[in-house]
């Protein structure tokens, strides 16, 4: 069942068009929106929140129609946006309450929420000091917890690994994917990074200068575009281990790809993982690193990535 | 990050049972209230810090104990020959200590307006129930009853004296009522006044300069101008000097419509009511202010949820 579906959406500013005749149908679950800066993400969502009004086109979030039920529709979705949105003198136990009370919680009832929804996100003793001293991460848990104050039926999160270091990043998208699998809460989540959506998302929508370029559940995409990233070493001390690497995976029908000290080999069955190590260690080589590769999605999509300068700019705001 | 510097917790952060919400979610009407009644609270500083108490306090006694010392002084005046004399006139009050009502706009409005506007909170609003008519109505209504509170304080603090010293009672409540009903039109004048400079001043300080500016700027220029009007034209004329300035324009009105004497605001300004012509033009005026000031708070906040 989907949860949003949208039909020929568009919107156009004076200057730009920030989305050109968009449909799509976004399923249950944790839904990844790609696209690069300027795509249309944050532009659809305002949209979709009723925030701002379509030149044409409609859509439905949560059965409601965005036309004629906004409100309904920000009753039922919480909304963490891209940019920071925090009063320094305010505490996260304050602030968070404040908007829980604006979501329409009774005092007691958004009190209780409050202090659930900030422990779930990870936040304890600091949640009662000014969140001007916050790290980039509690600010984020922090509007990761307004989001779901009032119990939302889906959330929408723009760019929330923004400015969060890896740890910080990876700490973000579990709690994320826990929202749908422990909360029970469906998830459109918005990045330019395709490769920790892969990791997070259950469908992948891709949008580029306002259009549809895909939309895949994301073991289909990842099948795909996946490429692992590998670090070999000498333990010899040899200064061609990269090359010689290179060379034996080559022979093995893999088509690694060397760029510096690394090499790119993309995944072409569940055996390739297996035949990488064995290939490597054949060689007498020692493999330092083995992951998977974080794309820009510009070097999947290498033809929108030209787009990239005339697509709307409706985010950066 | 905080979390990850106490060994243990990390592990064992989200593993808390999550609750759905099955209780009651509140209407709009309500959310509304909810904002009105922070809004208000916070123009006391009620539900902030210290320090942000010790000004609206300050004001709300830099206003209130004037009407007591009169009060006092009150008791020591025998009744004149036509009866006891009120030392001032509920409706001259606010006049002479204009500038608080003023200080208190300037400090406040931009504390209710401009924090949202500055650390861009107000997309967390928008994409609430709540929309930006709501959220511009509770706002400008938080203000508008906390500046009623102050400017309304001292009026009921001579009224009361005035009952204990036995003055006639109806005499005394009409007088009372009139000058309320008259600072209805100084509230609202100043209260979208005031919001809308804020709403336009996302830094804090900006607001509350410009706001004090506007204020006391205009009052000057309108009590010069009534000097002007009412020495070298006529005494009636002066009254369309206070089109200038919210104040004169309220000090006009009351005395147009309840027959008081305007406030020596200008030793040569003299004490006339404003003839039918500017009387009716002084409450258009009020009104016209009230409407083009919320007029372009909308437009300013419709550009605000849309961007």
């Amino acid at each position: 069942m989907s949860t949003i579906s949208i039909q020929g959406l568009t919107k156009r500013y004076p200057r730009v068009t920030a989305l050109e005749g968009l449909s799509v149908e976004v399923p249950e679950g944790v839904c990844g929106l790609v696209g690069a800066n300027g795509a249309g993400k944050s532009t659809l969502i305002k949209i979709l929140l009723g925030l701002t009004p379509a030149t044409s086109g409609t859509a439905t979030v949560l059965g409601d129609d965005i036309h004629t039920a906004a409100t309904a529709i920000r009753r039922n979705i919480g909304y963490m946006p891209e940019h920071d949105c925090l009063p320094p003198d305010a505490s996260a136990a304050e602030f968070v309450m404040h908007l829980a009370r604006m979501s329409g919680l009774p005092v007691d009832a958004a009190r209780q929420r409050t202090a659930d929804t900030l422990r779930h996100v990870g936040m304890y003793e600091e949640r009662y000091r000014p969140m001007g001293g916050y790290s980039t991460g509690m600010k984020q848990r922090v509007k990761l917890a307004q989001a779901l104050v009032h119990d939302p039926r889906m959330v929408f999160l723009d760019e929330p690994t923004n400015g969060l270091d890896p740890t910080g990043r990876d700490e973000m998208l579990d709690l994320i994917r826990k929202v749908h699998t422990r909360f029970g809460i469906s998830v459109l989540v918005t990045s330019h990074l395709l490769g920790e959506l892969e990791r997070t998302s259950d469908h992948v929508v891709v949008i580029d200068g306002g259009r549809l370029l895909r939309s895949e559940s994301t073991g289909n995409l990842t099948s795909q575009t996946h490429t692992l990233v590998l670090e070999v070493l000498d333990p010899a001390g040899g200064t061609d281990a990269t090359e010689t690497a290179r060379k034996a995976l080559a022979e093995r029908d893999l088509s690694p790809r060397a760029s510096g000290d690394l090499l790119y080999v993309p995944v072409t069955g569940p055996d390739t993982f297996d035949l990488i190590r064995d290939t490597v260690s054949a060689q007498g080589l020692g493999l330092v690193r083995l992951q998977r590769d974080r794309h820009r999605i510009a070097e999947i999509f290498g033809e929108p990535a030209a787009r990239e300068g005339s697509a709307g700019d409706g985010d950066d705001h | 990050m905080a979390t990850t510097t106490e060994p243990g917790k990390t592990g064992a952060i989200h593993n808390i049972g999550y609750r759905r919400y099955d209780g009651p979610r509140l209407g709009r009407r309500d959310i509304f209230l909810a904002l009105y009644g922070q809004t208000l609270k916070g123009t006391f500083g009620i539900g902030r810090g210290l320090g942000a108490k010790i000004f609206p306090w300050l004001l709300f006694g830099s206003t209130v104990l004037p009407a007591f010392i009169l009060v006092a002084v009150q008791t020591q005046i025998p009744p004149g020959p036509e009866g006891p004399q009120l030392l001032v006139e509920f409706g001259a009050y606010t006049v002479m200590v204009q500038a608080v009502p003023s200080l208190f706009l300037a400090s406040q409005a931009p504390q209710a307006v401009s924090r949202d506007l500055r650390f861009h909170t107000l997309p967390l609003y928008f994409s609430r129930p709540l929309s930006y008519v709501d959220y511009v109505r509770a706002r400008v209504a938080g203000i508008a009853t906390g500046l009623g509170i102050l400017v309304a304080a001292p009026l009921l603090v001579m009224y009361i004296g005035a009952l204990l010293l036995e003055f006639p009672i109806g005499d005394m409540t009409l007088k009372l009522l009139a000058a309320l009903v008259s600072l209805v039109f100084l509230v609202a004048m100043f209260t979208m006044i005031g919001t809308l400079i804020a709403s336009v001043t996302p830094r804090r300080g900006l607001g509350v300069a410009a706001i004090i500016a506007v204020l006391s700027g205009s009052y000057m220029a309108a009590t010069f101008l009534q000097a002007l009007l009412g020495s070298f034209v006529s005494e009636p004329a002066s009254a369309w000097g206070g089109l200038l300035s919210p104040i004169t324009i309220y000090d006009g009105i009351q005395a147009f419509l309840f027959g008081w004497s305007p406030v020596d605001a200008a030793p040569s300004t003299p004490a006339v009511a404003p003839g039918a012509a500017a009387g009716l033009t002084l409450l258009a005026a009020a009104v016209a202010i009230t409407a083009l000031c919320y007029r372009l708070l909308l437009l300013r906040y419709r550009k605000v949820s849309r961007s």
